[in-house]
Parts: structure tokens; sequence; C-alpha cells
């Protein structure tokens, strides 16, 4: 039952890509952290802004979970580097669950990527936010989200 | 050394090739049916199933009568229990067993539940042992039977069973204990430990699938059960059907292998399982195994690798053969109950992976597992935002 993963799962949990983390208070970095451990699925995603063209310059991950979900965040980190915050946010859990060919089992996996990736983008435009303010003394242009969503 | 390696002996064990060559005689030319009672093909039939009551009683120190064939210890937790319960309900409806069965006696009690029967699930402590206090206040007048297993699937925990024999001899409640694990693997006595009905199964000590055997009292006392299949009245009317030749005549063989092996082979498995155990710690911090060690089968260590996911782990490990309490290697999608009731996290219970060492596994094959774990838990915890946290956590503390 668990062992039938898709070649493109293994893969990436063979060969993650861009495992590590990047300086979370650094204002140009967002940080997602989504799932909880009692449930066997935590993620923490974050991604490098550069805040003139709003593009993801880089992107990390670590995720506490199985296969499918360490290849989910994977190839979410894979997927965003290069998108503009709008592009990201246009990523979706059944891209993933269809890029990976997740079983039905597995389908919360690539929610919690989706997750993941929502909430690290809220939590950089919650910096940029609180920069804004903090430097020019104006208002927010965007909605600060709530980084962490859910964590524990 | 090949690969993949098999370390997974409580979900199965592989048919010793002396119990093979015993059974593939009963396949060919000693087809017979064992209740054929007209000509020499049943004899021989019937003679070998004779033999084979004789091995598996000797096994347990119980007479060749006592022994009833079935067709896998669920079975035999299914007949002990619904069988006693509703035999005796006149005398009392009321049912105590632990909740870290397994679940061919959880399942069959809840079943009985529905029928009326009052059941009581005790609880284990953190080592995974029954509280005997425990058990003799939950005896009440109306008690009929007791069911704790012997050994643990999961994390091995031995139970102590004639202590609870006695208990239950004393208060004149019946005692039924799922000896699958332990069987064949640690001394196990039906007349020292005052067992009234033993679940045992073949597959687990080295012989085949599809049969396993109750043990049931003859005497002092004498237990009666309800039969739950009705038919030819094979097997003293207990279990119809007929009989599984070679599947018992390979039982047989098994239980005479493991009668005379089990004092040398249980300390050479129990050796084994250390050594994996010294190589892991020796490789890794902040692992924990789950149950009591001193109360537990030679051949089980169950360990929870903290900050890294079970199903992972088998992942990393994919040519050697465990099991793990992960939810997502149930088909419950929920963590091990067993470690649950042990009061294991759900965060560790998730971690947790399940060795089960046995007679064919060798000291090349722990040390190429133990680096194995070693290899992939440390890769895993590199790639996990737990570990990360709980180093930040330690740093900072460190710091302050």
């Amino acid at each position: 039952m668990t062992m039938s993963y898709s070649d493109k799962v293994l893969e990436h949990y063979n060969n993650p890509r861009n495992v590590g983390s990047l300086p979370k208070d650094d204002v140009t970095v967002g940080t997602g952290l989504v799932g909880a451990p009692e449930c066997g699925d935590v993620m923490k995603l974050q991604v490098k802004v550069d805040p003139e063209t709003g593009v993801i310059a880089d992107a990390k991950f670590k995720t506490f979970g199985c296969g499918s979900a360490i290849a989910s965040s994977s190839l979410a980190t894979e997927w965003l580097k290069g998108k503009t915050l709008d592009q990201a946010l246009e990523i979706k859990n059944v891209d993933i669950v269809n890029e990976l060919s997740l079983p039905p089992v597995k389908i919360h996996c690539s929610v919690l990527a989706e997750d993941a990736i929502k909430a690290a983008i809220a939590d950089y435009k919650r910096k940029q936010a609180e920069a804004e303010q903090g430097h020019d003394n104006g208002t927010a242009p965007a909605g600060g989200g709530t980084a962490a969503a859910g964590v524990r | 050394m090949n690969l993949p390696i098999y370390m997974d002996c409580h979900a199965t064990t592989p048919v010793d090739p002396r119990v093979l060559e015993a059974m593939l005689p009963y396949f060919r030319e000693r087809f017979g049916n064992a209740a054929s009672r007209n000509h020499s093909f049943g004899w021989q039939a019937e003679e070998a199933v004779e033999a084979a009551r004789k091995q598996v009683a000797a096994l347990i120190g119980a007479t060749a009568r006592e022994i009833i064939f079935t067709s896998g210890a669920t079975e035999s937790d299914n007949l002990a229990i619904k069988g006693a319960a509703r035999m005796y309900r006149e005398k009392g409806d009321h049912i105590i067993t632990v909740v870290t069965e397994h679940k061919a006696v959880l399942d069959t009690c809840k079943h009985l539940q529905k029928e009326g029967f009052q059941v009581t699930y005790l609880p284990v402590g953190r080592d995974g042992l029954v509280d005997l206090d425990q058990l003799r206040d939950a005896i009440t007048p109306k008690t009929t039977l007791i069911s704790v297993m012997a050994a643990n699937n999961e994390i091995g925990v031995v139970q102590p069973i004639a202590e609870i024999g006695r208990i239950a001899r004393e208060r004149g409640v019946l005692f039924h204990t799922d000896a699958v694990q332990a069987a064949g693997k640690i001394p196990f006595d039906v007349e020292a430990m005052n067992v009234d009905m033993a679940s045992l199964s073949a597959h687990k000590m080295y012989g085949p699938k599809g049969v396993g055997a109750l043990y049931v009292r003859r005497k002092n006392p004498r237990v009666l059960l309800e039969p739950i299949i009705d038919g030819g009245g094979h097997e003293r009317g207990m279990r119809s059907g007929t009989l599984n030749v070679p599947g018992i005549v390979g039982m047989g063989k098994a239980s005479e292998i493991a009668a005379a092996e089990m004092a040398e082979e249980s300390v050479r498995v129990a050796g084994l399982r250390d050594r994996l155990l010294a190589g892991l710690r020796g490789g890794l911090d902040e692992i924990y195994v789950n149950g009591s060690m001193e109360h537990r089968l030679p051949g089980n260590l169950n360990v929870s690798f903290a900050y890294v996911e079970g199903e992972s782990l088998l992942m990393g490990i994919s040519d050697v053969a465990v099991s793990s309490g992960s939810a997502c290697t149930s088909a419950t999608l929920e963590p091990s109950y067993v470690l649950r009731a042990l009061g294991v996290g759900d965060e560790l219970a998730h971690s947790s992976i399940r060795f089960g060492l046995g007679r064919f596994n060798t000291e090349e094959e722990v040390d190429y597992v133990a680096g194995k774990m070693v290899q992939v838990v440390t890769r895993l915890r590199e790639m996990s935002p737990l570990y990360e946290l709980a180093r930040e956590k330690a740093s900072g503390r460190a710091a302050t």
C-alpha cells in the first residue's frame, strides 16, 4: 500500500532539491511553517524575493513527513524559483498531485505544500509591509498575512 | 549477504526448509483427507495430523487432545473468546482484556459488546506491562474470561502470564492468551502458567501460513467452547472443516524445531537484537526504545527516531524489510494504538520502526541495517524542520 511510489516521488526523495534554510529574519525572506508533528507532517518552506522585481530568487524547504510530503515540498521549491509572487500563488495542490502522480491517500501532502507556499508569501508580504511602515512611516500596501498558519 | 534483508519476523517468518520438506509429501502422494476412515490415504493423513498435534502440544506443555487446529491465530482468538463467552454466558457476561492486544482480540471483544457483553480494557504502563492490581480489581462475580497476550506483536513486551494465570485460577475465571509471538521464542507452558486457552500460529514460528491452533484445556478446569464454525464436527466439534493436513504437518515440524532449538536460538537472536541497538545508539542520539527492554521477546526492537517520520525512513531503507508505527503505513491512517497506549506521543509514534529479528538473520545483516539506519536517519534529520528547531532551542539554551 505504501510502497507504490511514483518514479518522480522517488526521484525527489532520493535527490531533494533546495533542502535548507534561509535567514528567517531577513526582510526579503518569507517563511511558511505548516502541519503538525502529531499528524506526522511538518513543512517549512522559505522564499527569498527580489523586492525590486517581486520575483522569487531562491526557495528552500525542510520537511518532516513521508516521502510524498518530502517530494511535494521539493517540487514546490523547484517551481517557485523564478516566479513572481502572483504566479507562485497560482500553484495549486492538484498541480503537485498530477506532477508526482500522488495516490488519494497522499493528497494531503500536496495540500500542505500549497499551504506552505501561501504561508511563506504571506510572511514575506507582512515583513515588507512592516519594513515599509518602519522606514516611510506610511501605510502598509498589502494585507499582512500570518505566517506559520496552523503550526502546532 | 543477500538483499533485501528480512527483519520483520513479527509479521511473518520464512518457512524453515526442514518444515517445507516435512510438508511436501502431504501435497503429493499423501494427499488424503484426515477424516476419511475407510482407506489408507485417510489413515495416513490422520496419523500425520495426530503426530503434529503431539508436536504442537509438546511445545507448550499440553496434551495432544487439547490442541484444536484452525486456519490461523485470528480464528483461534475468535474461537477462544467468542466460544467461551457464549458458552459461559449464564455464569456471567464480563470479559477483561488489554488495550494493546492484537486486533483479532480487540475486535472480537467489540463484537461481543454488540451482543451485550461487558468488556474491560485494561491500560498498560509506559513499559507496556499490565498492572496486576488493576487486573485483580477489574474482576467481578460476572467475569468469565480474561484475555491477555503473552507477547506483543509491535513492541515485543512479554506480559506476566504466570501471575495472570494464578490470579485467574484463584478467582475461577478462564484465562486465554494470544501466544502467537511468544510460542517457540520464549518458554511458554500452559500447566506452569495456568493458561486455559492459548492461540498459536504456524507462520510466526517458521511454519506455513494458513494454519494455527487453539489450546483448549481438558481438565482442571475442562473448558467448553461454543463453535463459531458449524459443520462436520471435526476437532472435537469445536472447529468443523477438513483439516489442512500439509499445513498442520508443517506446524508440527515447526513446533518440534522451536522446542529443540529455542534455548540456543533465543540467546543468539537476543544478541543480534542488542547488537542492532548498540549500532543505532553508536551512530545516533535521541532514539527511544518503546516498551520494556527487560520483559521483551529476544527478536524485537521497537525504536522511535525523533524528528524523522517513519514512512520516509522505510523509503530510505528500501532494501531492508521492517515495519513502522507511522500513520502513513497503517490502513487506518492513525499512528500505532499500541505505542499510544504506552503514552508515546504521536510525534514519536510516527517516528517508530519495528525490527523483528529471527532465526535466519546474521551479524552481517544487523551491521548493514544499523549502518543504513544511521545514514538515512542522519540524512532525514538534516531535512527535518523539527530537528532544526530542536537544535536552535538547544543552542539558545546553551547561549543563555
